[in-house]
């Protein structure tokens, strides 16, 4: 079968149709030779399907991308919505960043607040107002200016219960905000936003906040078009369906082009963006790509520049063969287990922290992960905004020393008398490996057993809301870098702590820590809090993730940030060679 | 015929009101809801969003705004895609799982079928042999493994194809390839298995005797007979077809409705749950009926009744 062995070549991109030839000359091949009829039909069918169907494919989309300078990133799973009130995903925020651009923007490097929409800005009143200038030269993709006026509209819409942002707690740090929110103020005049001039926007806080301008990064503080949002519905109709190609006004370096649900989100670079001339991509396909292994294969077929993840059982391979496009960047995100410090065996402070003494971590990270994840002995990453929680480096013979005794000292010497506790995570394959190496590192050297128990994501959040839980798998992301993103989730009004467990001492340390004038007592506030957060143990810290990835070595200004987020506009691509 | 297509019609209308009745409450009583997520949002927030979707009204009150709509043709909002409709979402999705499904079902059947026939025309030589243990395979070899080593084959390693998307006539080769390929095997089986029952019988002889040619044999007389099993199970099949291809959406990343479906369960997206589940059942009713009547098409002993 000569015919059939000149199919493989067929590889090469570029030739275009003249490669179809000598595959129907294959087939009239094959025929010719009177091959049993009936036998070999089937075959030949599948093999002219595959062979036209393959050999006029052009260039690789990475290969075509570099040439245009447009760059494939995978964004993992669907995107919710393209409205930047309503949507809460990391995958959204990625897309929305390209399209919209708040007051202030991130730096490439390390994501602090630069200027963004607004050039520049003063803190007056101890903190307690900003006034921000904003560009005159910024436009809307329709050309319309962006004026602080639009802004104002865009935090009232935020605001306006009928809209159900779920990120609108965010906006309470203005003055008046959450009363309005909550229905209890309804004159919009009574919040702390003002418009002197079209360029100039103030507002007022509820009390001075050092992490305050970082959090003007998040999407529910992105400004939109009210004007032609309400050419489509009402604004406040969570229904509206504004947030699409051909109706998305934005104000962001790019600008929506098209968006195949499911499959690809299509932006171009926007001539009507204030600093165009810095933006050198020419656009940005995100593909939605669920499934790591999916992705992995898309990489390597040449359809992506960038993943967003990768599996971990592929880190080796890249290492050994390609280390030169594995990633793995640090990632403010910790993985932890809440204790529920109302259940009878964790009640004790002593044995929540025993379990905690009691687990190798090292051992989870180098033995189960093996990712580059960081050991947790904190709940904050360490480096997060120059704070990092100091963990005395003990061996972990020491730990589990100290577990037992603090187990002893509560009344259950190795584990006796102590009654039954569950470990409930939610089904995966690393959580079930990860809860398995706890279980046996508890009952090894603790003498506690703890039974696993696991559930679909959903139904393990329900059992966090009811607390009925013993203890539960977790993790939590920043949304901002600072230390509060962590720590204020087990305030005791915190609507994330979960846990039954409270101290005012804590939330008076964090309050002050938001008030704090200096970065120095801002972070011994912190470091107190977090003290306080340890010693009583309502969490156990595991690890903080990293996220690992692959990347195409043409990317150029793609930098290993905590958020995993990327400015688009210090972001180009440089073919090999040239 | 049509007094049955009419009655079989009207059957239709309580089993489906039963299936999104069952459905409606069974969401209901499965733990979490479309509003929780490892961030929870706050009380105040989940009150609006409650609101927002009237999940706040008694739930019999839901249930009769949810079958008014439906009668008017309006599945509702989804509520893990605000600003998209299940209608929305439906139009989008479902052409994409029919075209893989239906290219799927020509692979299925135009590679099953001659294999059948084939393997049963040259029954215990070699090429039964090979047939059916190509179709042995093909039971055995579940997607998620084929997929991923035609992938690796085709798309990685010879670039032909792209290793997951649905842009290009080119995208649906692998996928329709995949998902066909199990079918066949299954059609491969049940056709070899009706084809030698129907060589056996005394009409087939009684052609032989008259000096009718292998071919004629094999095409004209027992094939219609032979594929009958076949029908049988393309009625599910196809239903299984056209809704069950989550794995192979998943694997190359196909906008089709199978994972939209699968998704909204893990979503608690309600409304899409109850709207996929709606129009499954009906195609699997629909599909049924076909099946009948070309059952009794192909076979004269059977009858409308």
């Amino acid at each position: 079968m000569p015919g059939l062995q000149a199919l493989p070549a067929n590889s090469a991109n570029d030739r275009g149709f003249e490669k179809r030839d000598p595959i129907s000359a294959s087939i009239r091949e094959i025929r010719g030779k009177k091959m049993p009829v009936n036998f070999w039909r089937p075959f030949v069918f599948i093999l002219a399907v595959i062979g036209s169907a393959g050999c006029g494919r052009p260039a690789t989309l990475v290969e075509t991308g570099n040439r245009t300078q447009v760059l494939h990133r995978s964004v993992g799973q669907d995107l919710q919505d393209l409205d930047p009130h309503l949507a809460t995903s990391a995958a959204d925020y990625n897309v929305l960043s390209a399209l919209f651009e708040g007051l202030v923007a991130e730096d490439p490097v390390d994501l602090h607040p630069v200027p963004g929409l607004a050039a520049s800005w003063d803190i007056t009143d101890a903190g307690l107002s900003y006034t921000f200038h904003l560009r005159p030269e910024a436009r809307w993709s329709n050309g319309d200016p962006v004026t602080a006026q639009d802004f104002a509209n865009s935090f009232k819409r935020v605001l306006t219960p009928a809209l159900a942002a779920p990120n609108a707690p965010a906006l309470y740090l203005i003055r008046g905000a959450e009363e309005f929110h909550k229905g209890r103020e309804s004159d919009f005049a009574k919040v702390g936003i003002t418009v002197p001039d079209a360029s100039t926007l103030r507002l007022t806080l509820t009390h001075a906040s050092a992490s305050f301008l970082a959090q003007l990064n998040q999407a529910v503080w992105f400004p939109v078009h009210l004007p032609s949002i309400e050419k489509h519905g009402s604004a406040t109709d969570r229904a509206n369906a504004w947030a699409r190609p051909g109706k998305l006004v934005g104000n962001g370096p790019f600008q929506l082009e098209a968006w195949r649900t499911g499959q690809v989100i299509v932006a171009a670079k926007a001539p009507t963006y204030w600093d165009a001339a810095t933006v050198r991509l020419a656009g940005i396909q995100f593909h939605t790509l669920e499934g790591v292994d999916v992705e992995e294969r898309a990489f390597r077929a040449g359809q992506l520049h960038v993943t967003d993840a990768l599996p971990a059982g592929k880190i080796d391979t890249y290492q050994k063969e390609s280390p030169e496009q594995l990633r793995i960047d640090p990632l403010l995100s910790t993985y932890f287990y809440r204790l529920n410090t109302a259940k009878p065996a964790l009640r004790s402070a002593a044995v929540r922290r025993a379990l905690s003494l009691g687990i190798d971590r090292n051992a989870i990270v180098e033995k189960i992960l093996r990712g580059g994840q960081l050991p947790a002995r904190a709940f904050t990453p360490p480096g997060t905004a120059g704070y990092t929680f100091p963990v005395a480096a003990t061996d972990h013979a020491a730990e589990v020393a100290a577990a037992r005794k603090l187990l002893a000292e509560a009344g259950f010497p190795d584990g006796r008398g102590l009654p039954p506790v569950e470990l409930l995570y939610n089904t995966s394959d690393n959580h079930r490996l990860i809860a398995e190496a706890i279980q046996e590192m508890w009952r090894r050297d603790l003498g506690v057993e703890v039974r696993l128990a696991n559930q679909e994501f959903n139904s393990t959040l329900e059992a966090r809301r009811t607390g009925t839980y013993d203890i539960l798998r977790s993790s939590w992301s920043a949304d901002y870098v600072d230390p509060a993103s962590f720590l204020d989730i087990f305030r005791s009004d915190s609507g994330n702590n979960f846990t039954g467990w409270s101290n005012p001492e804590y939330d008076t340390a964090l309050t002050a820590a938001a008030r704090a004038a200096t970065a120095t007592e801002r972070n011994a506030l912190f470091l107190k809090a977090e003290a306080l957060l340890l010693e009583a143990a309502p969490i156990i810290p595991i690890y903080h993730y990293t996220h690992v990835f692959v990347i195409r070595p043409e990317v150029k200004g793609w930098r290993p940030t905590l958020l995993d987020h990327h400015p688009y506009k210090a972001v180009w691509l440089e073919a090999a060679g040239k | 015929m049509l007094r049955f297509i009419a009655r079989r019609l009207l059957e239709t209308v309580p089993v489906l009101l039963i299936i999104v009745t069952a459905t409606f409450f069974m969401i209901r009583f499965v733990p979490g809801g479309p509003f929780t997520s490892e961030k929870a949002v706050s009380p105040e927030v989940l009150r609006n969003l409650e609101r927002a979707y009237h999940l706040d009204q008694p739930l019999w009150r839901q249930y009769t705004t949810y079958l008014g709509q439906v009668f008017r043709g309006d599945l509702g909002p989804s509520f893990k895609y605000p600003n998209r409709t299940v209608n929305e979402i439906i139009a989008d999705k479902l052409p994409v799982s029919l075209e893989l499904g239906g290219l799927a079902l020509v692979v299925a059947l135009g590679l099953g079928l001659p294999l059948g026939v084939l393997a049963a025309a040259r029954r215990n030589t070699w090429l039964d042999y090979v047939a059916s243990t190509t179709a042995m395979l093909g039971v055995c070899v579940p997607t998620f493994v084929l997929g991923p080593i035609l992938v690796l084959l085709f798309a990685i390693h010879f670039h032909w194809f792209n290793a997951s998307g649905w842009y290009g006539p080119a995208d649906r080769v692998l996928p329709a390839l995949t998902l066909g390929c199990v079918y066949a095997a299954y059609i491969a089986r049940l056709t070899r298995g009706g084809m030698l029952e129907i060589l056996g019988q005394d009409y087939i002889r009684t052609a032989r005797a008259k000096g009718a040619s292998e071919l004629q044999i094999v095409l004209r007389h027992a094939l219609r007979g032979g594929i009958l099993p076949v029908v049988a199970f393309l009625g599910p099949a196809t239903a299984g077809i056209l809704t069950g291809s989550f794995v192979i959406e998943t694997i190359f990343q196909v906008p089709g409705l199978g994972r939209e479906f699968v998704n909204s369960a893990f979503n608690r997206d309600y409304t899409v749950i109850l709207g996929t589940v709606l129009l499954y059942a009906a195609m699997i009713v629909l599909l049924n009926l076909v099946v009948d009547l070309v059952q009794v098409w192909l076979n004269p002993r059977l009858k409308f009744e």
